[in-house]
């Protein structure tokens, strides 16, 4: 549904030219709902605005719904556009016009008539919930309403692909869940294309389907948005995965771990301590795995730290378990879980850690 | 007090106050004209506007700086000959209204073009984003986002010019204000001048309340 290829974008800047797109390539599919995220300035807000060219990459195609943006003179851009649908940070409803105004103006810049304009917008009022609210403007709306009134606008040319401009980031936690849930279902309803930048890993998380990260104006990571947090390859990955999930040990979890480790070298050979860290999603997350490792690897197992959450429906987590044993059973142990689709990594207990 | 109104100079009275609403009306709208397509040609061509031009916007804006910088006074004789060519005289309450204008023009300009920098970018960009023409985006963005804005700087516009019209006696425009030097000044009528202030004093509160009053039924920020 959208194609950019090969994406370069440099503003002048007062100290030289800012390099803030560098050779983007993304493919985004009809009817997905995709998250682009990364830290401000990484240059997600350049990237979505080349999608309907309000930004002009200096270099590279733009492909939407099979038509190449990049290769349209100001008229055939104007009509494409009106295909494609944005909502903003900040709302950007004109305080001039009522609600059901707002939400009228694409159909009358595109020259619909009083009658027709009428026909589309109530039913757009009605799906994002505002039909009461028709008459107020929007200073009298509250910041959740103000972002469904852009909604309903983003809507009313029927586009088909809808870009999401961190159309989350001024509203509370509670109205963002909202937002996003009318985002959710207007993906399925209407079979729209979804598009959206953000810098929280929350609305990747509840909403999207695949993911892509940018840093530093280049995308670095993408897959599905499962695949992404359970196996996270690059470090600013990582750090905005950690921000949700925390990956990281409490001081006091490695202490207690470094102390157990004490006592079973003072104990004499034989016994192996390791700290382990287990990652699962799927399927292997309902196998009774750790009680499997008591019975056939005779294993003193102690689960230190944990979390289990859910992505797209699929259960994914991760623990830190102590394991001890002889070393033979502890590597046998290890397999075990390996082939189990358990990823496992030793976690190093020395205090060089961060 | 006002003894010395005769029947006579309550005619002349009336006459100055229609001359001076003439000039300040048919110069303010005249000056409103030029002055708010001027403001938007501004707006558009200053940097990050839709049709950025940094030469034009400069000439433009040089153009109303050196108008809206020379004395109003200076103004009105420097420009007779282009004053009689416009309306066959260069004195009379018509010929005042020329120079009016093209001082008012410059002025609606300025503050025009300052309250459409008030509307936010992201309008701007939502409507481009929307498919919308140059022309519709100052037509269904610009202008009405800003509309409060204008209302207030033609408000200013208008008390101004009032001030301004006071000027035009030196080439015989007429009005209240030349009725006050000419009477109440030359040929010491205390009672005229105090009665051209006051009536000038009610015809500004008028008009500011006026101005108020549209700028709060227009304004939904």
């Amino acid at each position: 549904m959208i194609r950019l290829e090969h994406i370069h974008q440099t503003y002048p800047g007062p100290q030289g030219p800012v390099h803030a797109l560098r050779g983007v390539d993304l493919h985004i599919r009809a009817g997905e709902i995709f998250g682009i995220i990364g830290r401000s300035g990484a240059g997600k807000s350049s990237l979505v605005r080349t999608i309907n060219l309000l930004n002009r990459p200096s270099q590279g195609t733009v492909t939407v719904a099979g038509q190449v943006l990049t290769a349209l003179d100001a008229a055939g851009l104007r009509a494409a556009r009106r295909e494609i649908g944005m909502i903003f940070q900040h709302f950007n409803l004109l305080s001039s016009r009522t609600v059901f105004d707002n939400v009228a103006l694409p159909l009358e810049l595109a020259g619909l008539s009083r009658a027709q304009i009428r026909e589309r917008v109530s039913p757009l009022l009605a799906l994002v919930g505002l039909d009461t609210l028709a008459d107020r403007y929007p200073s009298q709306i509250s910041g959740g309403q103000k972002q469904r009134v852009g909604i309903a606008r983003a809507l009313a040319s029927r586009p088909k692909v809808l870009l999401s401009d961190e159309a989350t980031s001024a509203l509370d936690p509670e109205t963002t869940r909202s937002i996003l849930a009318l985002l959710q279902k207007i993906n399925r309803e209407l079979g729209l294309t979804i598009v959206l930048i953000t810098h929280q890993m929350q609305v990747v998380k509840q909403v999207a389907d695949r993911v892509a990260v940018i840093e530093a104006g280049r995308i670095v990571e993408q897959g599905s948005v499962l695949e992404v947090f359970t196996r996270p390859q690059q470090a600013i990955t990582r750090s905005l995965v950690d921000e949700i999930l925390p990956q990281e040990l409490p001081a006091s979890v490695l202490d207690h771990v470094r102390q157990l480790q004490g006592q079973l070298s003072a104990a004499g050979a034989g016994t192996d301590g390791r700290l382990l860290r287990l990652s699962y999603a799927g399927d292997s997350a309902y196998q009774p795995i750790l009680s499997q490792l008591i019975r056939d690897y005779q294993l003193d197992l102690s689960i230190l730290h944990g979390q289990i959450d859910e992505i797209q429906n699929q259960t994914f987590g991760s623990l830190a378990v102590f394991v001890a044993g002889t070393p033979s059973h502890v590597a046998a142990a290890v397999e075990h879980l390996r082939a189990q689709g358990v990823q496992v990594e030793e976690v190093a207990t020395t205090h060089q850690q961060d | 007090m006002f003894q010395n109104f005769s029947e006579a100079l309550l005619e002349l009275f009336a006459v100055s106050l229609w001359e001076t609403l003439v000039m300040v009306g048919i110069s303010g709208a005249l000056g409103a004209l030029i002055g708010v397509p001027l403001g938007v040609f501004l707006r558009l061509t200053d940097r990050g506007g839709v049709l950025e031009n940094g030469a034009v916007n400069k000439t433009v804006g040089w153009l109303v700086n050196a108008v809206r910088s020379t004395p109003f006074i200076i103004l009105l004789v420097a420009i007779i000959p282009f004053t009689r060519l416009l309306t066959g005289s260069s004195i009379g309450t018509a010929a005042a209204v020329v120079p009016l204008t093209i001082a008012a023009a410059p002025f609606v300009a300025r503050l025009v073009e300052a309250s459409l920098r008030e509307v936010d970018n992201g309008l701007i960009e939502a409507a481009q984003a929307m498919g919308a023409t140059t022309w519709q985006i100052v037509w269904k963005v610009l202008l009405p986002e800003a509309m409060p804005g204008i209302i207030a700087g033609l408000t200013i516009t208008l008390v101004s010019l009032t001030g301004y019209s006071a000027m035009a006696g030196a080439i015989g425009g007429g009005g209240l204000g030349d009725l006050g030097i000419r009477y109440g000044y030359q040929r010491f009528l205390p009672d005229v001048m105090l009665a051209v202030v006051l009536v000038l004093i009610l015809f500004v509160q008028a008009v500011q309340s006026l101005g108020d009053w549209a700028v709060r039924r227009l304004s939904h920020r």
